[in-house]
């Protein structure tokens, strides 16, 4: 059987869907290309199924807050990491979410696996997966308020007893009742 | 009372009933098969034959808490298993006990964040705590004895 060769995923995205690709940039061997939010679904499928890209596995999605201050476009990062069985290689498809509408298409359509590694970014980040099959929270109990791993959520330890507040902490511990 | 008068006729021993009871409490006092962390694994060779929980009666692991006597906390308590260590608790018989193992079981440990109840006293009432992260055989050892004290000066009046 013959494989065509390797093609370089920005030159092909750029040629196929140029509304899709925003900017690329590499970093030590890694390549990055920012894609378009709307576009990511179609981006995906196109990493997939292009001959000489046959990006087939999807090893990860993550999500990245870069809350307070920050010099990227939106608030949240939604990172795909995805590598080609064929070629032995990686690509990180990343989309720039805002905060104020913090949505993406889901990609459970293109990569099955996907499911709960968007559930997983849902519950820590409160990033909603639109047309998501099953989008409950992962980890966290299914009554937790607010999404943990978002930098402005508190981190709600407890004040560490010495002995000189020891007695005065110890009164507002909440103990169980028999 | 020597092996020989033993071996004879026994005759009557005569004791109190809070004795007689705490005897049979303390001597077979089963925990429940439960853990939680790494301090379970710590559990595991106290139960183990270096160390051999059974030369004080519990040797028994009860995969259910109805024939439970003892629940070892041992581990981290995230709040997600708090109302999952609660029922277990509240599914016990009475008398039934509890033991704290380790830092964050106690205290909450390391894990000083959103996600771990600090401290299991703070769902379940605990008899006895046992310090360490983990804590060694001997000192869970230590903690099971300190408890068996404990129970030897309970009356079975006050547990009516």
């Amino acid at each position: 059987m013959q494989i065509p060769p390797p093609l370089d995923p920005a030159d092909a995205l750029q040629r196929a869907l140029p509304a899709a690709l925003l900017d690329t940039h590499s970093f030590r061997g890694e390549t990055t290309l920012i894609i378009a939010r709307e576009h990511i679904v179609a981006a995906c499928r196109f990493m997939r199924d292009t001959p000489g890209l046959v990006y087939n596995f999807l090893s990860d999605i993550s999500a990245v807050d870069y809350y307070p201050e920050y010099s990227r476009p939106e608030r949240f990062g939604v990172s795909y990491h995805l590598y080609s069985m064929l070629y032995n290689r990686r690509l990180r498809l990343k989309v720039f979410v805002p905060e104020e509408e913090p949505e993406v298409d889901t990609v459970t359509g293109v990569w099955p696996g996907a499911n709960w590694l968007e559930r997983e970014i849902y519950d820590m980040m409160g990033i909603t997966f639109v047309g998501h099959p099953d989008l409950r929270r992962l980890l966290m109990p299914a009554d937790w308020d607010g999404h943990p791993h978002r930098r402005d959520y508190p981190l709600g330890y407890e004040q560490v007893q010495f002995s000189f507040n020891a007695e005065e902490i110890m009164k507002h511990k909440p103990f169980a009742k028999e | 009372m020597g092996v020989t008068s033993k071996l004879g006729n026994l005759g009557v021993v005569t004791t109190t009933l809070d004795t007689a009871v705490n005897w049979a409490r303390t001597g077979a006092m089963w925990p429940l098969l439960f853990g939680l962390a790494c301090c379970a694994i710590e559990y595991m060779a106290t139960q183990a034959s270096n160390y051999d929980l059974s030369r004080f009666g519990m040797e028994l692991n009860r995969a259910t808490p109805r024939q439970a006597d003892l629940l070892i906390v041992s581990g981290r308590v995230t709040r997600k298993m708090a109302p999952v260590v609660r029922q277990l608790y509240d599914q016990m018989a009475e008398p039934k006990w509890v033991i704290s193992m380790g830092d964050c079981a106690s205290c909450g440990g390391v894990y000083n964040n959103y996600a771990v109840v600090q401290g299991v006293d703070e769902i379940i009432p605990v008899d006895v705590y046992v310090a360490g992260c983990p804590p060694r055989p001997e000192q869970l050892l230590h903690g099971i004895l300190t408890l068996h004290e404990k129970v030897r000066g309970e009356r079975v009046a006050d547990w009516a």
